[in-house]
């Protein structure tokens, strides 16, 4: 096990490899001189040199791709052009509320679909599979900003169940911080509560129509002993895939979600700095993403071998 | 003497709504067994034997209902009892084992949790005395090593020690009565004799009577007191294992018992195999339903059904051999 994880953060190296000369050429390939952003007004030739000299922007792109990396491994990722703070604290301080939102999001995803699509695959044909069914074609179909928007209006601003906006840190107050939480956690959780759904649903239908099954209703199982014990674990494996694949899409979605419920996240990080062309900024936060992309699939996998023993990490 | 049968079948019908329409699986089945009694029933598939064991079991697909019929138990009418009163008789007095050990066991747990787990539901026993009590089966059922290997995934056995974890599971509450459907088809042939070696061992320490379902006539030669032989799912051969295979008294058993090759045949004497393909289940013909592959129909047997009387020492549903007339060729 230990080998394993070992190794497989030996594989990342090549990935992490071309994810970081992915993100140093895009923001080098992005139009806009960010010399001139810095200077503003005052745009003599010279100045305009001066500044490349002092970003390293007149090195050879190799060079300065190296001097970069050996940066960022050190824990410098470089100073804001906007706001001169270093860019490696300016994620810290954005980082716990957008963690925050987004396991309360997975979380309340897999609260709803698991339980929800096993119910549907249970009593297929029923009210309850036909309501979970239309309801995941509404939750997949709908962007994450409108539903964002209707639940402010809804539950926010007339039935002022949830406060609007505003982020309170969990470690501080951990119940209004879910207060806080909670809409824009079901804004960006819904569509991915719907995929969930429909895949434990298929799953679960076709794990209940296996050999084991019958065999379990043979030892004289219950039906609620055969669903929740024998055939959920199994169930579960290829949802767990489709989790883990959504974790990429949740960081996504956090960019827009967390501009629509002005939450103080990574994600409107990276939409201020794109509109500041803060491309030392927008490089941290992307290759933050990437890393968390990367680990995400690594715990997925371990979670994988803990579901299926099948799976061998020899 | 009513009650003096284990298990009784009455006349069950078990229907099956397909998309191709609705098809008649067990037609009419009666049978007995009585306790410590081997019993084969053997059939092509889709003959109905695996859906007269599902029907006694109530373990039938959700397509699968029991239209008409009585199936009793000891002193209980399997039919009238709920759901949770036939859990209650599932894996404590009636268990079942599989044709496939390699499917039929859950991927995902230890085989010595599942051997164990019918002690746990049934006896609410801690999973530490289910584990002492599946390690204990697992020697009885003749697994080497039973200590480590209760421990082991499924995928880590091989099919025949799968099959014997299956019957140790089955075996774990001492049923009365013990349905095997196919245990042997998905094994090798030497794993399959051993399998039924040990299915007559428990059957004689134990007393639990046996069904055993099977299409290899051979396996039922060699274990079962009584043989029933099903088509279209219908009896349509019933007695003492010796009377059927000394004189088949159904066409159906005369061709199947023609159809096994044997080692005492002479060198390139051909296999004489059934003419025909089994029946359409959807579109059963008229009359005797093994008219079309017969060799010794007569015209009233594509106009009438024959019932299942008595012809000399067994019952055979045959219009041919209720006249009197020996099967030979």
């Amino acid at each position: 096990m230990t080998t394993y994880v070992l190794r497989r953060l030996v594989l990342m190296v090549p990935v992490a490899f071309l994810v970081t000369v992915g993100v140093f050429m895009l923001i080098h390939l992005t139009p806009g001189d960010p010399a001139l952003i810095i200077l503003g007004e005052d745009r003599s030739p010279q100045a305009i040199a001066q500044i490349h000299q002092e970003l390293g922007l007149d090195k050879p792109l190799y060079v300065q791709y190296v001097i970069w990396i050996d940066n960022v491994v050190h824990g410098d990722w470089g100073r804001s052009i906007t706001t001169h703070e270093p860019v490696a604290g300016a994620i810290t301080e954005r980082l716990p509320a957008t963690i925050e939102l987004g396991v309360v999001a997975l979380i309340w995803s897999l609260l709803v679909a698991i339980p929800l699509g096993t119910i549907a695959a249970v009593r297929r044909g029923s009210v309850v599979d036909k309501l979970a069914t239309g309801i995941a074609v509404a939750g997949v179909s709908v962007p994450n900003f409108f539903i964002g928007i209707v639940l402010i209006f809804v539950l926010s601003v007339s039935a002022r169940l949830f406060p609007f906006g505003g982020y309170v840190p969990f470690f501080q107050d951990p119940w209004e911080s879910l207060r806080h939480v909670a809409l824009p956690a079901i804004a960006l959780g819904t569509a991915g509560t719907a995929i969930n759904m429909r895949f434990t649903r298929s799953s679960m239908i076709e794990v209940l129509g296996l050999d084991y099954i019958r065999t379990a209703r043979a030892k004289g199982a219950s039906w609620r002993r055969v669903v929740f014990i024998h055939a959920l674990k199994n169930a579960l494996i290829p949802v767990v895939t489709i989790v883990g694949l959504q974790i990429g899409g949740i960081i996504e979605g956090a960019v827009v979600t967390e501009t629509v419920f002005t939450w103080p996240g990574v994600g409107r990080l990276a939409v201020e700095s794109i509109f500041n062309r803060d491309y030392t900024v927008v490089q941290g936060v992307v290759l933050l993403a990437a890393f968390s992309y990367m680990v995400a699939n690594l715990v997925v996998d371990l979670v994988y071998g803990w579901l299926d023993p099948r799976i061998s990490y020899a | 003497m009513a009650f003096s049968h284990l298990l009784e079948l009455e006349n069950v019908h078990t229907e099956l709504s397909l998309a191709e329409g609705t098809l008649r699986a067990v037609d009419g089945v009666s049978l007995t067994i009585d306790a410590g009694e081997t019993l084969g029933i053997v059939g092509e598939s889709g003959s109905g034997k695996s859906m007269t064991a599902l029907s006694i079991m109530r373990l039938l697909p959700r397509s699968g209902r029991i239209v008409e019929g009585s199936i009793r138990f000891k002193d209980r009418v399997l039919s009238d009892l709920s759901e949770d009163e036939m859990e209650a008789i599932r894996g404590t007095e009636m268990a079942m084992i599989f044709q496939d050990p390699m499917t039929s066991l859950n991927p995902v747990y230890r085989t010595g949790w599942q051997v164990g787990e019918p002690l746990r539901i049934h006896r609410h026993v801690g999973s530490g005395e289910a584990i002492a009590t599946a390690t204990d089966l697992f020697r009885q059922v003749g697994i080497p090593d039973a200590r480590s290997r209760v421990r082991h995934f499924p995928h880590m056995l091989s099919g025949g020690m799968r099959q014997r974890a299956m019957i140790a599971m089955g075996l774990s509450m001492s049923p009365s009565l013990l349905i095997a459907d196919e245990p042997t088809t998905a094994l090798d042939v030497t794993i399959q004799a051993q399998i039924l070696d040990l299915l007559r061992r428990l059957n004689r320490e134990y007393g639990t009577a046996t069904i055993l379902i099977t299409h290899n006539l051979g396996v039922v030669a060699g274990m079962c007191d009584r043989v029933i032989v099903m088509y279209a799912g219908r009896i349509v051969e019933q007695g003492r294992t010796e009377d059927v295979f000394s004189h088949p008294e159904h066409p159906y058993t005369w061709s199947l018992l023609r159809s096994i090759p044997r080692l005492d045949a002479e060198p390139h004497e051909p296999l004489t195999p059934i003419e025909g393909s089994p029946p359409d289940m959807v579109h059963l013909p008229a009359g005797c339903k093994f008219q079309p592959r017969c060799p010794f129909a007569v015209a009233r047997c594509s106009r009438e059904e024959p019932s299942l009387l008595q012809v000399r020492d067994q019952l055979a549903r045959c219009w041919v051999t209720q006249a009197g007339t020996e099967l030979n060729g």
